[in-house]
C-alpha cells in the first residue's frame, strides 16, 4: 500500500472510531434518547395541532398540518446535527477525554466529519420516527408524498448543515462556558430566516435576502414540495445546497483550526468538571 | 497484529541518531484576569521559563515539582496540546510544534485524571481510542484484551462501565490505553496520585515492566519523591516554571550534600516541599 493509501486508510479508521464511539454512547444512554424522543413528539404535536384550530377545508387543513410537520421535523433534524457538532468539544471537555482526542493523530476533517456523519445517521432515524409518529397520531393524509426525494434532499442539505455546524463547533473551544449556548442561538437564527413554519415571503425583505444564504431554506422548500405535492428532487433546491456545502465545509474547518490554535495558545484545550 | 508487534514497527521507524527528547529554552506564559488591576486587566504568568534538557532513547526521567510548578504544562506542550511562547522542543528529531501530526503518532500519555467516557466500558473506551491511531477492529479485538491482561485488569470486568471501577482500576485502563498505541515516548503525569498503596505499587511495577519490554522513553512528572527515585534514571526539579536541576539522584544528593530529595528541594528553593503557595495556584496555570 502506498503512503497516501495507508494514511487515508488510517484516517478512515479514525472516522469510524468517532462513529463507533457515538454508537456506544447512544446504546449506553438509550433511555435518555427514548425520553427525548417522547418530548420531541409532544412538542411537534403542539405545533401541528395549530392546523386544527384554523377554520379551513379538510384538504387545506391537511396541507397546513403537513407543512407544519415538515418544518418541525427539519427543526428537530437540524437541532440534532447542530447539537452533535456544537457539543463535539463540550461533551469531551465534560467527560475529560478532550486532551486525548486532540493529541491523537486523526485529522480534524475526519474528527468533525465522523461527528457529522453520525449526527446525520442518527438525525435521519429520529426524524423518520418523529414524522410517522405525528402522521399516525394526527391522521395526516400524504398520499402523494415522495419520500425518496425528501430523504435525498435532506441528505444533500446535511452536507451544508455539517459545514455550518463546523463553524459553530468552534464556539465551545473558544468559550468553554458560553460556547455551546451560542451554537443554539445560531441554529435558531438559521431556522427563523428559513421559513420553518411559514413561507419565506411573509418575512421582511432584508430577512428574505438572508434566507437565500441558509441551507435550511432550500431543505424546507424542497421537502415540503416532495411530501405535500410529491415532486421529485428539484435542481433549483439542490444547486444552492451544493454551493453552500462547498463553501461552508472548508470555511468551517478553517475557523475550527483557528479556534484550536487559539485554545492551544491560551491553555483552553482541557477538561472541565 | 498485536499491540506489541505494532510497538516494534513504530519504534523501528524512529530515528536512532537523535535524542528522544530535546527541550530547548522552552517558555510558556499564560495571561490571566487580574481583578485587582482592573476589570479587563490581564496579568502575564510564566508557567515554564527557559527550560532546557535532553533525554536519551530508552531513558526514564522524573520531573519533580509542587502543584503549579509547570509539570503539567510541560507534558501538555510535548503532547501538542499547547503552543509555545518561546524556545523549541523536538521528539526523535521532529519539531513538536511544527510537525504535530508526526509527534502524535510517537507520543501518548497517562494523566492524573481517569479521562474516559464514564458510561462506556474499558473495552469500548480502548477500542474507539485505538481507531484514532489507525487500529482497525480486527486488530483491537486481539490487542485490547491482551493489553488489559498485561496491566492486570480482570477479564470479567472489561464490559463494565468505567464509572463502576475503582480509581486504581481506571488508572490501569489509562495505562493500557497509552500502551495500546505503542508510543515511543510515554508521558506520565502524576500516574499514581490518589491511588491506594497497593494500586500504586502495581502501577509502578507495570511502569518498570514497560521499560523492560518496550522500546519506550518515559517522562514521569510527579510530586512523589520516592516514586521518582525508584523509577527514574535521572531526576529533575521544576520550581515555579524553572528547571533547577536534572541529574541522577546520587549526583543531586552529592551536589547539595544531603541525604534525601526532600532535603535537596529545600536546599535548592529555601522552602519545604510540602509547603504550597496559594498565590501560585491562583495565578499560574494549574491543571487537573
Amino acid at each position: 500500500m502506498t503512503a497516501v493509501g495507508a494514511t487515508l486508510r488510517s484516517e478512515l479508521i479514525g472516522l469510524g472510531g468517532i462513529v463507533e464511539r457515538n454508537v456506544y454512547l447512544t446504546k449506553r444512554y438509550f433511555l435518555w434518547d427514548v425520553a427525548f424522543m417522547i418530548w420531541t413528539i409532544a412538542n411537534t404535536l403542539t405545533i401541528v395541532f395549530i392546523a386544527r384550530s384554523v377554520h379551513l377545508t379538510a384538504a387545506a387543513e391537511n396541507t397546513l398540518a403537513t407543512r407544519l410537520l415538515v418544518g418541525a421535523v427539519i427543526w428537530a433534524f437540524l437541532g440534532i446535527i447542530f447539537e452533535f457538532m456544537t457539543e463535539t468539544v463540550a461533551w469531551e471537555r465534560w467527560e475529560g477525554t478532550i486532551e486525548y482526542t486532540f493529541m491523537a493523530p486523526i485529522s480534524r476533517v475526519m474528527h468533525l466529519g465522523g461527528q457529522g456523519a453520525y449526527a446525520v445517521l442518527y438525525g435521519l432515524i429520529r426524524a423518520t420516527i418523529l414524522f410517522f409518529a405525528v402522521v399516525l397520531f394526527i391522521g395526516i393524509h400524504i398520499p402523494h408524498a415522495n419520500f425518496g426525494a425528501a430523504f435525498a434532499l435532506l441528505a444533500i442539505a446535511s452536507l451544508s448543515f455539517i459545514g455550518v455546524g463546523m463553524m459553530t463547533s468552534v464556539l465551545p473551544l473558544i468559550s468553554p462556558e458560553k460556547g455551546a449556548q451560542l451554537g443554539f442561538v445560531a441554529q435558531g437564527l438559521m431556522l427563523v430566516v428559513s421559513g420553518v413554519y411559514y413561507p419565506v415571503s411573509v418575512m421582511p425583505h432584508w430577512m428574505q435576502l438572508i434566507s437565500k444564504l441558509s441551507p435550511a431554506t432550500y431543505a424546507l422548500r424542497g421537502d415540503r414540495a416532495s411530501i405535500v405535492n410529491g415532486t421529485g428532487l428539484a435542481w433549483a433546491d439542490v444547486w444552492p445546497l451544493l454551493i453552500i456545502a462547498a463553501f461552508a465545509t472548508p470555511v468551517g474547518l478553517a475557523i475550527f483550526h483557528r479556534g484550536e490554535q487559539h485554545a492551544k495558545k491560551h491553555g483552553k484545550l482541557k477538561r472541565s468538571g | 497484529m498485536s499491540a506489541f508487534a505494532a510497538s516494534t514497527a513504530l519504534s523501528a521507524s524512529v530515528r536512532r541518531d537523535v535524542p528522544a527528547v530535546e527541550v530547548d529554552h522552552l517558555t510558556k506564559v499564560f495571561r490571566r484576569r487580574d481583578p485587582k488591576a482592573g476589570r479587563f486587566a490581564r496579568r502575564r504568568m510564566p508557567a515554564l521559563q527557559d527550560v532546557t534538557f535532553t533525554m536519551k532513547r530508552g531513558e526514564c526521567v522524573a520531573i519533580l515539582g509542587q502543584n503549579g510548578s509547570g509539570k503539567s504544562t510541560l507534558v501538555r506542550l510535548l503532547s501538542t496540546l499547547l503552543l509555545e511562547d518561546g524556545g523549541n522542543a523536538r521528539i526523535f528529531g521532529h519539531d513538536v510544534f511544527r510537525e504535530a501530526r508526526t509527534i502524535r503518532r510517537l507520543v501518548n500519555r497517562v494523566s492524573v485524571e481517569a479521562s474516559f467516557f464514564k458510561k462506556m466500558s474499558a473495552d469500548e473506551n480502548l477500542s474507539y481510542a485505538a481507531r484514532f491511531y489507525g487500529m482497525p477492529p480486527k486488530v483491537t479485538r486481539v490487542a485490547v484484551p491482551e493489553i488489559l491482561a498485561k496491566v492486570g485488569f480482570p477479564p470479567d470486568r472489561r464490559g463494565e462501565s468505567m464509572q463502576n471501577l475503582s480509581r486504581g482500576m481506571q488508572q490501569k485502563v489509562a495505562l493500557a490505553r497509552a500502551l495500546l498505541t505503542s508510543p515511543v515516548l510515554l508521558l506520565l503525569d502524576e500516574p499514581t496520585t490518589g491511588l491506594d498503596p497497593r494500586s500504586k505499587l502495581e502501577v509502578q511495577d507495570f511502569i518498570r515492566e514497560v521499560r523492560r519490554t518496550h522500546d519506550a522513553t518515559i517522562l514521569l512528572c510527579t510530586h512523589d519523591m520516592a516514586e521518582a527515585e525508584a523509577l527514574a534514571d535521572r531526576v529533575g526539579l521544576l520550581d515555579r516554571g524553572e528547571l533547577l536541576f536534572l541529574e541522577p539522584v546520587a549526583d543531586v544528593k552529592q551536589r547539595y550534600g544531603v541525604q534525601t530529595l526532600e532535603e535537596a528541594f529545600f536546599a535548592a528553593t529555601g522552602r519545604a516541599f510540602e509547603e504550597e503557595h496559594d498565590e501560585d495556584d491562583e495565578y499560574r496555570e494549574v491543571f487537573g
